[in-house]
């Protein structure tokens, strides 16, 4: 159960870090003018086409005793990142990273325009209209950008096998130790895992259709 | 460009080009707009939300100067631009843009976040009271009616204090009578303050009702500017002409000028028609267009007499409706067709109907010049 539970942690830990990173990412996203933006876009929709290994790979080399991010990491606190829980959620931090950019920056964008017009007018700057009117309007895709970088790390295995490598308690997830256990041939331990993950997935995503259908609304309904 | 400005009138002079895929725009202004109401007024597109976009700091000119009594908005020469933020100036637009997700009280109170709260409260109490939504305090905005929204819409630009109000057809789609007890409430309310309001339309009705100056614009120009009578029932355009409710438009060849009389003869295009209009700036053989209102024409079902009128043509009715308390009779001359309203006792008086026979009489002044 150690590994389900860790995996839990890993996720929410993910889904919290990216809601407060991938805001500012989709707010530029939404709103910025400039030429070049297809180049951020395509940045941030990498992790949703490259093979986790790959990804992973680089994510490993980075944080490895000879990589920038690693030494960094060594002198500032002493041990290395690799293999351990701190590294696991970088690595998932950056494969995670489209699944709460995108509900955000399509939820900011959908915001009527002459809506944040009518708040400069009224004498706010950009923060006030961000936490006033975009975000409070952006319920729904802040709960499904929480949602689904929380349900898409659940799940990854490529990522955290590169990184994390199989050390129990501290990086061994649950899909990592589902994949051990068919190798070691306990299909029942293995079976019980996958099932209990699988409702939970689908659990998260009828959660997260039901707020984009607006089934219910975290205010009163028009 | 220095001019005596009075103190708390508003004065643009800017030049702002907007480029889109299919096509550049040119908005190429330069007006004034003392306290009270004044109204843009034109057809769609021609650049009147530019115009109130760029005074409130929406839309950066690419040159020119807005002022505001002694506050400078934008000044290109010397590469001043305040953000709207800084500028006070208060802007309904068209959609209202109320926040939804707010109550009508926190809708009001938004742009008092520099205030204490009591402060607050009082001012946002005192502007609900004069705009009637006082009961409405706490609904949210999707819950009320348009009248009210739009009551609510006024309540929070005017709650500022601000130095300019802009409006942009804020009162669409508003019966008559609530509109004019809306506008009531306006006057009221600035009767003490007396800022600029700039209120843009494209209905006559609206000019009729609010009229105490008018600019008018087509095509990125102030075309003409003065009381509504002046601007609206003389147009020098085509397109505001049609804006302003001029039914009947028609091309001619100037025949003849008689200065004497200060009028010349025009031929009436593809016809034998010719009628006396105003004499104008033209010489003879230039094509001009004609503007008629169609309640300036009189039908007749019978060659008239006597009458001071210079232009009668004969023709006959092709179509005949109903529209409200009015009949509309389309007559054709000859190629040269008219409108011309009528009223239902008209109609039956001269037992007018289709294929009828009967004459227009347009009097000279009638009949406008438009470029």
């Amino acid at each position: 159960m150690t590994s389900l539970w860790l995996s839990f942690e890993l996720a929410s830990c993910v889904a919290t870090i990216l809601l407060f990173l991938g805001a500012p990412v989709a707010y530029w996203l939404a709103y910025s003018n400039w030429r070049g933006k297809f180049l951020l876009e395509s940045i941030v929709a990498l992790p949703l086409v490259l093979p986790p290994t790959v990804l992973g790979f680089y994510a490993l080399l980075a944080m490895g005793p000879r990589g920038p991010l690693g030494k960094l990491w060594m002198t500032l606190f002493g041990h290395g990142l690799a293999f351990t829980f701190t590294g696991l959620v970088i690595a998932s931090v950056l494969y995670s990273f489209p699944f709460a950019v995108q509900p955000l920056m399509v939820s900011f964008e959908a915001v009527d325009r002459k809506l944040l017009d009518a708040s400069a007018v009224l004498g706010a700057g950009r923060w006030r209209t961000f936490c006033h009117i975009i975000l409070p309007l952006s319920v729904p895709g802040v709960i499904t950008a929480l949602v689904l970088s929380f349900a898409h790390t659940l799940g990854e295995f490529g990522v955290v096998l590169m990184v994390g490598g199989n050390l129990a308690g501290v990086t061994r997830t649950v899909s990592i130790d589902i994949y051990d256990r068919v190798q070691s041939l306990e299909y029942a331990e293995a079976n019980y895992q996958a099932l209990l993950l699988l409702v939970i997935s689908f659990a998260i995503l009828c959660f997260v259709y039901a707020v984009n259908r607006r089934a219910w609304t975290p205010w009163t309904a028009k | 460009m220095d001019r005596e400005i009075d103190p708390s009138s508003v004065f643009a002079s800017i030049r702002a080009e907007r480029r889109n895929r299919a096509a550049s725009f040119v908005l190429d202004v330069s007006l004034e707009a003392p306290p009270g109401i004044t109204i843009l007024f034109g057809p769609s597109g021609a650049g009147k939300s530019t115009l109130l976009d760029c005074l409130a700091g929406l839309v950066s000119p690419d040159a020119g100067k807005i002022i505001a009594g002694q506050n400078v908005f934008f000044d290109s020469a010397k590469q001043i631009n305040l953000p709207p933020q800084k500028r006070r100036v208060a802007y309904v637009f068209q959609s209202l843009a109320l926040f939804p997700h707010l109550t009508v009280g926190q809708n009001v109170e938004y742009g008092l976040n520099h205030l204490p709260q009591t402060q607050r409260q009082t001012r946002v109490a005192e502007i609900l009271e004069a705009f009637h939504v006082a009961h409405l305090r706490n609904q949210k905005t999707s819950q009320i009616s348009g009248g009210e929204k739009q009551r609510t819409a006024l309540a929070r630009s005017l709650v500022t204090a601000p130095r300019v109000l802009l409006l942009d057809e804020p009162l669409a789609g508003v019966d008559a009578e609530l509109k004019a007890s809306i506008v009531h409430d306006l006057r009221a309310w600035n009767a003490a303050r007396r800022i600029p309001i700039l209120y843009v339309t494209h209905s006559r009705d609206e000019v009729d009702a609010l009229g105490e100056r008018v600019i008018a614009i087509d095509n990125g120009q102030v075309v003409s500017c003065g009381a509504p009578m002046d601007v609206l029932d003389a147009p020098r355009r085509k397109r505001l002409a049609q804006a302003s409710g001029f039914e009947n438009l028609l091309s001619g060849k100037v025949l003849d000028l008689r200065q004497p009389d200060g009028v010349m003869r025009v031929r009436l295009g593809g016809t034998a028609c010719e009628i006396e209009v105003p004499l104008v700036h033209a010489s003879t053989g230039d094509r001009v267009q004609i503007a008629i209102r169609a309640g300036d024409i009189l039908l007749a079902a019978e060659p008239p007499h006597g009458l001071s009128a210079r232009n009668i043509l004969e023709g006959r009715i092709t179509s005949l409706e109903r529209r409200g308390a009015m009949m509309i009779a389309h007559v054709d001359c000859g190629n040269a067709k008219f409108v011309a309203h009528v009223t239902p006792g008209a109609v039956r008086e001269l037992e007018l109907g289709i294929q009828k026979q009967v004459w227009l009489v347009l009097k000279t002044h009638s009949c406008h010049l438009v470029d």
